[in-house]
């Protein structure tokens, strides 16, 4: 029993924090009026440059710093499309998307289906010793605990500081944002760089931290959920990460049931958590007022200063 | 000076700057990719966009992987243009498959000519009830159907799995995941004999001719534009926009299950663990670069199966990853949408910087 309690407060982190550290990402950009549905993609080429500094012999901040470097790089491709050549963000995010999924299978080929050792762990003295929680909780690599920290300081510089007045009056209004002297164009940008590069941080988490190894498609549809959880994280940060979480457990669920021993197909128990978040998007969005009163106005407008 | 300003013009020639610009990117793209892969320029040529005309065999390809991409872009694109962004064609054509397939498996030495009719209507039905979910969310629930269709699409390939490898396995095939083979009832004739191109790409036409029909000639069509163009002056008229939600996804989801059924019912001949290699997301792609024009659309999925059978002759020929088609497909698409802003917008070039 306590070790069912302790591999599920494990799980549930090691899951949550790839969810958690793209989907504030997400925020950040969809704040400043950018709806980038281009996740997935950015998150499979992070997952990939990660995985091959590791097996290059490089460290794992090295790998995961550099695969947020390589998804903004598509991110900026994303950017360009959508801010300047003003593109219907739908249909660029779906594009990039692609791109993206293509290229790390691409880049991915050589290196199918190999491995990297697991990130060294970094147990908190003290706390790592108590009984279920400790190992649950507190033995774990660091950038699990760095996660919430950034949910933190996310919520703090959107709701604190000028920099997330910024932001957000660029995703509310951009027309006054720019009447002010705020250059619109150059905040989006901005956002959309940042996203990006959490996102590729999110995907090298996943292949160098979590998994462990490179397997194309290996982002299997986490990207998708990421941006759900922004929609029903009603773009708040502390509800995103709530939410997280609560998807880490998710995709547990499967391997729990499979210990209590009932026989249910192993399809149905992988499709656990895109069930889930279908419902949970149903039921966040049955109350129209909850997405409207938090959603950025201009998000997935495309903006052309007037002069 | 670059300037972009609102346009006022009809477009006229620039609407068909955002294809071709499009096309050639990916031809240059496709090139410097295959020679990045140790591929010559002039034999990466060859291989994505000779080779699929130098023979028979290969031109027939493109036909039948022209079919797939046709339905489902010609279905989609009625969507598109009322803003309905239905992504979850992929998941709709596996359910298409999977309906399909019920009869030729259950009734494996069935000599009835009306079984491949029976198969086209179950398929459909399945491909439609699996976009009815996300039509019945968006309207009920308000559910975004982008993410909606998209999380289907991973159920659907996991209700697959779980079919192929149970209830539908072939009883007698070794355990392998994949049905019986279909009886001759079952399957499609074939439009080109000696070759796999089948009778399904005359269904492609004619879903082109109603498409057609449907968006320039019909009150319908009117209306479900008016409400991607205007939401605001669709509501005044009283166009529904329920309604307008509903049939975008149904027709899509029949589609796209049809294009299912002629995908068991034509190359594959049983039901696999694979049955689309990606049709699903590459007409979304058909749709965009035809402009949402039945017409464009036409063309778009033509030069797109090219792509297709380009890529498996480079894979075989060359050994380039399969993937290397994604990429291509991608460049496409974001060459397209960034070249759109020849068409939305006024481009202009002045010689005076702006003060």
């Amino acid at each position: 029993m306590t070790e069912t309690l302790t591999f599920l407060l494990s799980g549930t982190l090691l899951a949550g924090t790839p969810l958690l550290i793209a989907a504030l990402g997400e925020l950040v950009t969809e704040k400043s009026g950018i709806l980038n549905l281009s996740v997935e993609g950015m998150m499979a080429v992070g997952a990939i440059f990660a995985f091959m500094v590791v097996t290059g012999g490089g460290s794992y901040w090295v790998a995961l710093a550099a695969g947020g470097m390589a998804a903004l790089v598509v991110a900026a491709l994303f950017a360009v499309v959508v801010i300047f050549t003003l593109a219907n963000q739908v249909a660029a995010g779906l594009a990039v998307g692609i791109l993206g999924l293509g290229l790390a299978g691409l880049i991915g080929d050589p290196f199918e289906a190999q491995t990297v050792p697991p990130m060294p762990k970094l147990p908190i003295p003290g706390l790592a010793g108590l009984p279920v929680l400790g190992r649950g909780l507190f033995d774990h690599v660091p950038v699990v605990y760095l996660a919430p920290v950034l949910a933190l300081a996310t919520w703090l510089m959107l709701t604190r500081t000028r920099l997330g007045l910024l932001l957000r009056s660029a995703g509310e209004n951009p027309d006054a944002a720019n009447s002010i002297g705020i250059n619109v164009r150059f905040v989006r940008f901005c956002a959309t760089l940042y996203g990006g590069f959490c996102a590729g941080v999110a995907g090298g988490f996943i292949s160098v931290v979590s998994a462990t190894l490179w397997a194309d498609g290996i982002i299997a549809g986490r990207g998708w959920i990421v941006v759900a959880l922004v929609v029903f994280g009603t773009w708040r940060a502390g509800r995103i990460a709530i939410g997280a979480y609560l998807f880490g457990l998710a995709t547990l669920s499967g391997l729990l049931v499979q210990t209590t021993g009932v026989a249910i197909p192993s399809q149905l128990l992988t499709s656990i958590p895109y069930i889930v978040t279908i419902v949970a998007i149903a039921l966040l969005s049955m109350n129209p007022k909850l997405t409207w009163l938090n959603a950025p106005v201009s998000l997935g407008q495309p903006y052309l200063p007037t002069k | 000076m670059i300037r972009i300003e609102p346009r006022t013009r009809a477009p006229g020639l620039w609407a068909a700057v955002p294809p071709v610009l499009a096309v050639l990117a990916t031809i240059l793209a496709s090139t410097v990719i295959l020679n990045i892969l140790g591929v010559p320029p002039l034999d990466a040529l060859h291989y994505l966009y000779v080779a699929p005309f130098s023979s028979r065999f290969n031109f027939a390809e493109v036909l039948l992987k022209m079919a797939p991409l046709l339905i489902i872009a010609q279905a989609l694109a009625i969507g598109f243009r009322a803003r309905i962004w239905n992504i979850g064609a992929e998941g709709q054509l596996i359910l298409g498959a999977i309906g399909g397939s019920l009869l030729p498996v259950a009734f494996n030495d069935s000599v009835n000519p009306l079984m491949l009719p029976a198969m086209a209507a179950i398929g459909m039905v399945f491909g439609m009830g699996w976009a009815a979910i996300a039509a019945w969310l968006r309207t009920r629930f308000n559910a975004n159907e982008i993410l909606v269709t998209l999380m289907l699409n991973s159920i659907a390939l996991q209700l697959l799995y779980y079919l192929v490898s149970g209830p539908l396995r072939d009883p007698y095939g070794y355990n392998f995941p994949q049905s019986a083979l279909f009886p001759d009832v079952a399957m499609l004739p074939t439009l080109i004999s000696g070759t796999r191109a089948n009778s399904a790409l005359i269904v492609a036409l004619a879903a082109t001719l109603l498409a057609w029909g449907l968006t320039q000639r019909s009150f319908v069509g009117f209306r479900l534009r008016v409400g991607g163009l205007a939401p605001g002056a669709a509501r005044y008229a009283g166009f529904s926009e329920h309604r307008a939600i509903w049939m975008a996804l149904l027709i899509g989801g029949g589609a796209a299950g049809l294009a299912g059924v002629f995908e068991v019912a034509g190359p594959l001949g049983q039901l696999q663990r694979v049955v689309t290699p990606g049709y699903g997301f590459a007409a979304i792609i058909v749709a965009f670069l035809g402009g949402l024009n039945p017409v464009g659309i036409l063309a778009a999925s033509f030069f797109m199966a090219v792509i297709y059978v380009g890529g498996d002759v480079a894979q075989t020929a060359a050994g380039v990853p399969h993937t290397v088609n994604l990429v291509l497909q991608g460049v496409l698409l974001v060459t397209y949408v960034a070249a759109r802003v020849f068409t939305d917008y006024q481009v202009t070039w002045s010689q005076r910087a702006k003060a």
